[in-house]
C-alpha cells in the first residue's frame, strides 16, 4: 500500500480498540479493481483491432486510458468525498463502460472501408462521442457526490424532484413530433445541437419522490388499510399521490409509446411499495394487474387495435419472430441470429458482424457483443449487473435510515429491472421493448441518469458502510448501531426486530 | 425494510437466472440451427473473408478472386465471362451458388475437411493462405472455338450446345452451352445489382441460365440410328446385311409413310447397313428397328446410358454438375403392346426418344474408344492453396461397356463412311480420321429442324482423342451440317491442345 494511495480519513483505529469490527475504506481494493477493469477494456481493444485490421497498431490502449484517466478522477473524489463507499461498484461499472466505449469503437471500424480502417482516428465516431459522454456523465456523478455530502438531503426536494420527474416525463409528449419522437417514440428533446431523453432522468427523480412519500406514510400505509377479499388494502388517500404521481407517467408513457420505460416505471412503483410495506400482497397486486394488463392489451390490440395495435403486433412478434423474418421480426430475428452465431465462445471481439443488427449501437448492443464474446462473455456481463444490482441492494441493507433503504433499493432493483427488460426482450424471453442497455448502448442522457444512479447508490453505501462514532459495546457497528438519524420531516421510525 | 430487500434481492437473482437459462438456450442449444438460418447473412460474409480459390485450365485462372476496399474483402471474378458460365457457374452473394462454384465449394472456400492441416497451420502463422485451388480438364483452345463457332454458326440458331469429351478418359474437353451469360454481375457485392442480373437472365426466354448441353433433352434425330445400328450388329446383322430401305415405308397399324430426308437417299427395296448408315436411310432404320423389337432398341439404348439419372459432371469421387437422363420413351400401344409406328419412329430418333448433347458424345466416344464408356468429369486435380500439395488427381474410370470391341469396330467403320462418303462430310480433318452421325429432328410441326451430329476422330495409330457432340437448335435446313462442321473444328482444336487429363 502505498502513503498517497492511503485514504485520509482513518477512524477505524478507534473502533478496533472499542471492540467494533474493524471499518476499512477499501478504496485500494477500489483502485486496483478499476485498474483490472481498464486492462480488460484495453485487451478488448487490441483483440478488436486485431480481427478488424490484422494489425494492433500503437493507440489501441488510447480508449482504455482515456476511460482510466476518467475513472481514476471519480476514484479520487470517492476517496475524498465518500470514503466508505462500495468498492465494487466503480470498477464493476467501468468495465462495463468501457467495453460499450470499446464495442462502439468497433463498430465505427467496421462500418469504415478497409482501407480507411487503420487511419480511423480513436476519438471520432461513435466510440468516441461516448467516450465524451462517459466524461460528462462522470463529472456529473462527481458533482452529485460533491453536492449531495448525506443522501437525506435530497429528500428535503422530494416534491420539487416528483413534480420535476413529471413534467420530464410529459416534456416530449407536449412537444411537436419534429423534436421529439425517433423511431416511432416520443422521448426525445432534439434541438439539433444536442438530443436528451428526460424520461431517464425523470426515473430517478420520481423515485426520490416515491421513497420520501412512501417512508413518511409507510405507517399509515400498513397499519391504517381496508381488507377487501382478504388483502388490505391502504386508505386512497394515504396512497393517492404517490398512485396519481405514477398513473400520470406510465400514462403519459403510453402515449409516447414506449412500453419498456413504462414497465420500467410500474415495477419501480410496485417493488418500492412493497419495500415500504412489507406486504406481499403488492406484488401479487402488482404482478396480476401487469400481467392482466399485457394480456388485456393484447386481446384489444388484436380486436380493437388503436393504441393497442402496437403493443399487439410487439407480442406477435415476440410469439413468433420466424413468422415474418425480413420485416417485421427482422430485428429481433437478426438478434437471435446474432446470438446464436456467438455460441458459446463467440467469434472474438471485432470477429463478428454485429453491423448486420439494426440499432446496435443500442437496444441490440447486447446482441451485437453477444455474438463476439458468446454464452461466457455474455454471462460475465450478467454477472457485472448483478453485482452492481446487488452490491446496491446490499448497501440498502446496511443504511439506517427508511429513506436511504427504500431509496438505494428502489434504485438497485430499477437498474436490475431495466437490464432484465432489454436483455429479456432481444433474447427473445419477453417481448422487445426499446431500452438502452445501462452503460452500454450509445447516448449521453441514459449514460448520465446510469451514473447519477451510481453517484447515488455510492453515496448510500458510504453511509451505510461508515462506522458509527457513537456506537459503543454492540456486536456490530452496522447496521444496528446508533439510534436512526431524523429524517426530514419524517416521523420517528419503528425498528422491528 | 430489511426482509422484503432481501426478498427483491431473490426477486432479481431469479431474474438474472431466467437470463442466463434462455442465454443457453439460444447460445448453446438453439446455436447451430440459428447459425445456419436462411436468414443469417454472416454465412456469406463470412465467406468472403478468405480469398477464395481459383478455378483453372490449362494453367489460366478462370475464376479468381480479388481484395477490394469494401466491406466484403473479396471480389469474385470471372476473366472468361460467358464463355466458361455454364461450367464455372458462380458465387454470389446473396443467390445459391452454381456450376463448379457450387459442387467444389467446400474446396475453393478452404472449408473442406481435406484442407484442415492449411487451416491449422493459419491459425499459427497468422496468415489466410485462402482456399484451394480447382483444376479443370478443359481444353482453353476447344472451349474457345466451340464457344465462337456455336455463336457464329451459319445457320442462324439461337440456341444449342456443344460437348467434347476425351474418349479414353472421359475428360471433357469443351462444355459450350447457348445462349451463355455473363457471371461477373451475378457475383456483385452490390446485392441489388445482382438480383437485378439474375431476374433478367431468369426471365430471358432464350433460358440463357440453362446448361444445354447437360441438362436439355431433344429427339435426337438420326445420330440415334447408331444405337439401333448396334442393337442390329448383336443381332445377326453385319455391316454388308441387306437390309430393306426403299423410298417409302409405311409401317403396319399406322397409315403415316415413313420417307428419306431426300428422294435420293436409298430409292432402292434393299441397301446394306453401312449404305443405310452413309446416307442416313430412314426407311431402312424404320424395318430394321420393328424387326429388331422395342425391347432390344430399348435396352440397347440403355447399355449406352440412356435412362441413367444420377449421372454428374464434375468430382469423379463425389458431386458435380446434374445432368438430365436421355429417354427413349413410351413405345406402346395404351394397352401396353408395342406400336410398331411409334417403333418405327422411335428407331429414327422421333416419337419419344430424347437425348441430352452429353449422351450424344458418350455414344460417340464409347464407339470411338472400343466399346468402353468412361464416365465424363470436370475436375482434374484440386491444389492446395500454396499450390505445392495435390490433394486429388482424377484416374479415369469406366463407366460402362456398351458394345464389345468387334461391334464398336463395325459402328467405327459405319461412322467414319458417313464423314468420308455421306452426311458428316464438313467433319473431317487433314491427317485424322473422322467419323460421325448427323440427325436432324423434327421439334415441332410448325417449328425448324433441330440439327445434330455426334463424333470422333482417331490419330493414325487409332488411337481417339475426341468425341463431340453438337445439338443446334432449331437450325432449320443445313443444321446438321453445320453441326458437323462446328464438330470437325472443335475436335481439331482439342487434337491442337488437348486440355487436361
Amino acid at each position: 500500500m502505498t502513503a498517497a494511495a492511503t485514504p485520509a480519513p482513518s477512524p477505524a483505529t478507534a473502533g478496533e480498540q472499542s471492540g467494533v469490527r474493524l471499518a476499512r475504506s477499501r478504496r485500494n481494493a477500489e483502485l486496483y479493481l478499476l485498474l483490472l477493469a481498464m486492462v480488460l477494456v484495453a485487451a478488448y481493444g487490441a483483440t478488436v483491432e486485431a480481427n478488424l485490421l490484422d494489425t494492433v497498431t500503437s493507440d489501441f490502449w488510447m480508449p482504455a486510458a482515456a476511460l482510466g484517466a476518467v475513472f481514476l478522477g471519480l476514484h479520487l473524489v470517492i476517496r475524498f468525498l465518500a470514503p466508505f463507499a462500495d468498492p465494487a461498484l466503480l470498477p464493476a461499472v467501468a468495465l462495463l463502460n468501457g467495453l460499450g466505449v470499446g464495442f462502439l469503437r468497433r463498430i465505427d471500424l467496421g462500418d469504415a472501408p478497409v482501407a480507411e480502417r487503420e487511419s480511423l482516428a480513436v476519438f471520432a465516431g461513435q466510440g468516441g462521442r461516448q467516450l465524451a459522454w462517459t466524461l460528462g456523465a462522470v463529472i456529473l456523478a462527481a458533482a452529485l457526490l460533491a453536492i449531495m455530502r448525506d443522501h437525506r438531503s435530497i429528500s428535503r426536494y422530494a416534491y420539487t424532484l416528483g413534480l420535476a420527474g413529471i413534467v420530464l416525463v410529459m416534456l416530449p409528449a407536449v412537444l411537436p413530433s419534429s423534436i421529439s419522437e425517433k423511431n416511432g417514440a416520443k422521448l426525445w428533446i432534439d434541438v439539433g445541437l444536442f438530443s436528451i431523453q428526460p424520461g431517464e432522468f425523470a426515473k430517478l427523480a420520481l423515485l426520490v419522490f416515491f421513497a420520501y412519500y412512501l417512508v413518511r406514510k409507510r405507517e399509515v400505509l400498513s397499519l391504517a388499510s381496508r381488507r377487501f377479499l382478504g388483502i388490505d388494502f391502504p386508505r386512497g388517500r394515504d396512497l393517492g399521490p404517490v398512485v396519481g404521481v405514477w398513473l400520470i407517467s406510465v400514462l403519459v408513457l403510453v402515449f409516447e409509446k414506449d412500453l419498456g420505460t413504462s414497465l420500467l416505471y410500474f415495477g419501480m412503483f410496485v417493488v418500492t411499495l412493497y419495500i415500504a410495506t412489507e406486504r406481499v400482497s403488492w406484488l401479487l397486486i402488482g404482478l396480476v394487474l401487469f400481467f392482466g394488463g399485457a394480456y388485456l392489451a393484447y386481446v384489444l390490440g388484436s380486436t380493437v387495435g388503436g393504441p393497442f395495435a402496437n403493443f399487439y403486433l410487439r407480442a406477435e412478434i415476440w410469439l413468433d419472430p420466424f413468422a415474418d423474418p425480413t420485416d417485421k421480426g427482422y430485428q429481433l430475428v437478426q438478434g437471435l441470429l446474432a446470438l446464436g452465431t456467438g455460441g458459446l465462445f463467440g467469434a472474438g471481439p471485432g470477429g463478428g458482424q454485429p453491423d448486420i443488427l439494426p440499432e446496435v449501437q443500442n437496444d441490440f448492443i447486447f446482441a451485437g457483443i453477444g455474438e463476439e464474446i458468446g454464452l461466457f462473455g455474455l454471462s460475465a456481463l450478467l454477472v457485472v449487473y448483478l453485482l452492481i444490482v446487488e452490491r446496491g441492494l446490499r448497501a440498502a441493507l446496511a443504511v439506517r435510515d427508511s429513506f436511504g433503504k427504500l431509496l438505494a433499493g428502489g434504485l438497485a432493483f430499477t437498474l436490475g429491472l431495466q437490464v432484465f427488460v432489454i436483455v429479456g426482450g432481444i433474447s427473445k424471453l419477453i417481448p422487445l421493448t426499446g431500452q438502452t442497455t445501462p452503460f452500454l448502448s450509445a447516448g449521453g442522457s441514459s449514460l448520465m441518469a446510469n451514473w447519477l444512479l451510481i453517484a447515488v447508490l455510492l453515496r448510500v453505501s458510504d453511509g451505510a458502510r461508515r462506522p458509527v462514532t457513537g456506537g459503543s459495546g454492540g456486536k456490530a457497528a452496522r447496521p444496528s448501531g446508533g439510534p436512526p438519524e431524523q429524517l426530514h420531516g419524517a416521523p420517528t421510525e419503528v425498528i422491528k426486530p | 425494510m430489511n426482509a422484503p430487500l432481501r426478498r427483491v434481492g431473490v426477486v432479481v437473482m431469479v431474474l438474472f437466472g431466467l437470463l442466463f437459462a434462455n442465454l443457453n438456450w439460444i447460445q448453446a442449444y438453439k446455436a447451430d440451427e440459428y447459425r445456419t438460418s436462411d436468414y443469417n447473412g454472416r454465412v456469406q460474409v463470412a465467406d468472403y473473408k478468405r480469398k477464395r480459390g481459383n478455378i483453372e485450365a490449362g494453367g489460366t485462372a478462370l475464376a479468381t478472386s480479388k481484395e477490394t476496399t469494401g466491406k466484403l474483402k473479396f471480389q469474385r471474378s470471372y476473366p472468361g465471362g460467358p464463355k466458361y458460365a455454364h461450367v464455372l457457374g458462380y458465387k454470389p452473394v446473396n443467390l445459391a451458388d452454381q456450376g463448379i462454384e457450387q459442387v467444389e465449394n467446400d474446396f475453393l472456400a478452404g472449408t473442406s475437411d481435406q484442407l484442415i492441416g492449411d487451416r491449422l497451420k493459419d491459425m499459427f502463422t497468422g496468415d489466410d493462405t485462402g482456399g484451394g485451388n480447382v483444376l479443370l480438364t478443359l481444353s482453353k483452345r476447344a472451349q474457345d472455338v466451340a464457344y465462337d463457332q456455336l455463336r457464329n454458326n451459319e445457320v442462324g440458331a439461337k440456341r444449342g450446345a456443344a460437348i467434347a469429351i476425351d474418349p479414353r478418359t472421359g475428360a471433357i474437353q469443351a462444355l459450350v452451352s447457348m445462349p451463355s451469360f455473363d457471371p461477373n454481375p451475378l457475383a456483385s457485392h452490390d446485392t441489388n445489382e445482382a438480383t437485378a442480373a439474375y431476374n433478367k437472365l431468369e426471365k430471358d426466354p432464350a433460358e440463357p441460365l440453362k446448361n444445354r448441353a447437360l441438362a436439355e433433352t431433344l429427339p435426337p434425330g438420326s445420330t440415334f440410328k447408331i444405337v439401333v445400328a448396334a442393337a442390329a450388329l448383336e443381332n445377326g446383322v453385319t455391316k454388308n446385311t441387306q437390309i430393306p430401305a426403299g423410298s417409302s415405308w409405311t409401317p403396319p397399324t399406322s397409315g403415316t409413310p415413313i420417307r428419306n430426308a431426300a428422294a435420293s437417299i436409298c430409292p432402292e427395296p434393299k441397301v446394306t447397313l453401312l449404305e443405310a448408315v452413309t446416307e442416313s436411310c430412314n426407311t431402312g432404320f424404320a424395318q430394321l428397328g420393328v424387326r429388331l423389337g422395342a425391347e432390344a432398341v430399348k435396352e440397347k439404348a440403355r447399355q449406352f446410358g440412356f435412362e441413367q439419372e444420377d449421372l454428374t459432371v464434375g468430382h469423379l469421387g463425389e458431386g458435380g454438375l446434374p445432368t438430365a437422363a436421355s429417354r427413349t420413351g413410351t413405345i406402346q400401344n395404351p394397352d401396353g403392346s408395342t406400336d410398331p409406328a411409334a417403333l418405327a419412329q422411335s428407331s429414327i430418333g422421333q416419337n419419344n426418344v430424347r437425348m441430352t448433347p452429353l449422351e450424344g458424345a458418350m455414344i460417340a466416344g464409347s464407339i470411338a474408344n472400343n466399346g468402353s464408356q468412361m464416365r465424363p468429369y470436370l475436375v482434374r486435380q484440386l491444389l492446395a492453396p500454396d499450390r505445392t500439395t495435390s490433394y486429388y488427381t482424377a484416374s479415369a474410370r469406366e463407366l460402362r461397356q456398351p458394345v464389345e470391341p468387334q461391334v464398336a469396330a463395325d459402328l467405327r467403320e459405319m461412322m467414319v463412311s458417313v464423314v468420308r462418303n455421306g452426311t458428316g462430310e464438313k467433319a473431317a480433318i487433314s491427317g485424322y480420321t473422322v467419323g460421325g452421325k448427323t440427325g436432324t429432328a423434327q421439334s415441332a410441326p410448325d417449328r425448324p429442324d433441330h440439327g445434330w451430329f455426334i463424333g470422333f476422330a482417331l490419330d493414325k495409330n487409332g488411337n481417339p482423342v475426341s468425341a463431340v457432340c453438337v445439338m443446334l437448335e432449331q437450325a432449320g435446313p443445313g443444321g446438321s451440317s453445320e453441326a458437323a462442321r462446328i464438330a470437325g473444328q472443335i475436335m481439331k482444336a482439342a487434337i491442337a491442345d488437348p486440355g487436361g487429363r
